[in-house]
């Protein structure tokens, strides 16, 4: 019943699906794992960023990624005023800030997840565009053509992000906040504004990442709840912060789905990832790059 | 303190006495059904906040802990068609265990990667109860209820009146560990954990003892669930909503205090109820929400503390 080539195909299946994970995941990374935010709505905003992109699409014709594109500065200042928000009421009281930010957020998703519902319907959408429905032969194998352009545009997306944290001023300010707030502030810096910045480039990634998620199946209101598990799996398994760890993490992620899929079937497959986020955590919860 | 256990005991038995009277004199079904669903929500939101509330430990997991609940009496009924009273008991038993399995797995993280890990402990059993052909998978599970004995007319009544006895026994353990040396620890790990291991709090314990007897609650609200809906499915049984509604309810409520769990699920149930009667269920959602939202940024201390500030200003005048 399990073949070598069902095995080869379910790996290189996996490879592209998790370079997908790792482009939904990458903002979540620096959001969560850079600036400690427990930022649960991380999938809810993607979910909208989808819906945005669908309604960009429907009713404009607009090509789903130049779509992304193009809603990613609003997404940017989204994200500026989200955190601008959660600092004000939490971190800067201070107190309980983990309890009630977390709960913050969560209401936060819920109510982005309602209005959509409102908005939309609870029918699946999803765009149209050349790419989509067709599939390349190759060495015997069919591969979606989605999945490539979601592979190829991931990866980009991840390169560019990763090379901005390291290679650019405001990047580095970015790690340095992460390192040690309290160094950067004696520096002369403002860490708050700098925190505000990276949470609003986390959040403007989701442009094109929500881009991807609906070019890649039909999305649902209540998709969100199923990005739960595979991003905050694939952060937590990076190391908080740490971008080729994210990669790594998010294509191991791709593969024990695709597998446990062929082998078992789609109905174990909302568990994969959230069985796999608590054996990390039981296990190694400094992630397989981390920080500490 | 002797005057308060009079007057808690006393406000108790004639809560109880109220309920059992209302099934002899209302005639109108639906104020069952809806009432119901408010005690049910008074349980889980005192149960929750055992552990969330006292001890500062943000649960997502009260869908897994209810829908076990739930899924106990219906592999009972099913199984050797036990009593409403077995239900509850094994239902509380199975809860203290996985209470405790669940504790021992994630109770040693703390903020966010707990909360995460509750949540996918739901996922995963209700992937697990889904996958389980004989207690009927995805398609969900029919059971039949048993004629019901007198003084009810109504099976649904004496399910309301059980609920009733549930609530009096969770707040009457909510109350007492807070009085207890249990929440004075849990409110001392809450406020920093390392501090209260160094003065010698035995954190671990006490988080144990809280979750143990949380999730225990929890699932045994979950088990008359099954006889309510005479209907189980993973997808409604396991639903996220009764996490975050429960959260709400505690934290709108104010956790500093057991009354305010009670005040949070009474506001809040009936909100919910009116609303889904005279909107939509997607406006409840909504509704719960902004208030979750508005109240953790504008009342981090619930309307308890709304309460006692406005009693505090008062003092100063």
């Amino acid at each position: 019943m399990f073949s070598m080539d069902l095995l080869l195909e379910a790996v290189v299946t996996g490879v592209l699906l998790g370079c997908f994970y790792a482009a939904v995941s990458i903002g979540l990374s620096v959001s969560f794992g850079l600036l400690d935010v427990p930022q649960v709505a991380h999938p809810a905003f993607l979910v909208m960023a989808s819906y945005a992109v669908f309604f960009l699409n429907d009713g404009y014709d607009i090509d789903p990624l130049l779509a992304g594109v193009l809603i990613t500065p609003l997404l940017f200042v989204f994200g500026l005023l989200a955190y601008r928000l959660y600092y004000e009421t939490f971190e800067r009281r201070g107190t309980d800030a983990a309890v009630r930010g977390i709960a913050f957020f969560f209401g936060i998703a819920f109510i982005i997840e309602v209005l959509l519902i409102l908005y939309f319907g609870v029918d699946q959408r999803s765009v149209t565009a050349s790419y989509i429905g067709k599939s390349w032969r190759i060495a015997g194998m069919r591969v979606p053509l989605r999945l490539m352009v979601a592979f190829a545009v991931a990866g980009g997306l991840t390169l560019l992000l990763s090379v901005y944290l390291s290679r650019t001023f405001m990047g580095r300010a970015i790690r340095a906040v992460a390192q040690d707030e309290e160094a950067v502030r004696l520096m002369g810096a403002n860490p708050v504004r700098i925190k505000q910045w990276a949470f609003g480039i986390a959040t403007a990634v989701l442009g094109v990442a929500g881009a991807l998620l609906i070019i890649v199946s039909p999305v649902d209101p209540t998709l969100d709840r199923a990005y739960i598990g595979r991003t905050f799996c694939v952060v937590v398994m990076a190391g908080l912060g740490s971008m080729t760890g994210t990669l790594i993490a998010a294509i191991i992620l791709g593969i024990a789905e695709t597998i446990v899929l062929t082998m078992f079937g789609a109905s174990w497959a909302p568990a994969i990832s959230f069985a796999l986020l608590l054996g990390i955590l039981a296990v190694r919860p400094q992630g397989l790059l981390g920080r500490r | 303190m002797k005057r308060n256990a009079i007057a808690f005991w006393g406000f108790a038995l004639l809560f109880l006495a109220a309920i059992l009277l209302s099934a002899q004199f209302v005639a109108n079904e639906y104020w069952f059904f809806a009432g119901y669903v408010i005690l049910q929500f008074i349980v889980l939101s005192v149960a929750w906040s055992i552990l969330g509330g006292y001890a500062g430990y943000v649960n997502f997991g009260t869908s897994a802990f209810f829908g076990v609940g739930v899924y106990t009496a219906v592999f009972l009924v099913s199984a050797i068609g036990a009593p409403l009273a077995l239900q509850i008991a094994v239902a509380a038993i199975v809860g203290a265990v996985m209470g405790f399995a669940v504790g021992l797995l994630t109770l040693r993280m703390q903020g966010i990667f707990f909360s995460i890990a509750t949540i996918a402990v739901t996922i995963v059993v209700e992937t697990t109860v889904t996958n389980w052909r004989s207690l009927g998978g995805a398609a969900g599970i029919q059971i039949q209820r048993p004629p019901v004995t007198a003084p009810f007319h109504s099976y649904v009544q004496m399910l309301v009146f059980v609920q009733a006895l549930l609530v009096v026994l969770s707040v009457a353990i909510s109350r007492y560990i807070q009085n207890s040396w249990i929440g004075r620890g849990l409110q001392a790990l809450r406020d920093d954990e390392l501090a209260a291991e160094c003065t010698g709090v035995p954190t671990l314990r006490l988080k144990m003892t809280a979750c143990v007897i949380s999730g225990a609650l929890m699932c045994a609200a979950g088990a008359p669930g099954a006889m309510y809906l005479q209907y189980a499915d993973p997808a409604s049984a396991f639903n996220l909503n009764y996490s975050v509604s429960v959260l709400a309810m505690a934290l709108i409520g104010g956790t500093a205090h057991w009354i305010g769990p009670v005040i949070g699920a009474i506001l809040l149930g009936v909100t919910q109820q009116l609303l889904t009667v005279t909107i939509s269920s997607e406006v409840n959602v909504l509704v719960l929400g902004v208030m979750l939202v508005l109240f953790v940024v504008g009342a981090p201390e619930g309307i308890i503390g709304l309460f006692r500030k406005g009693r505090r200003s008062e003092g100063k005048a």
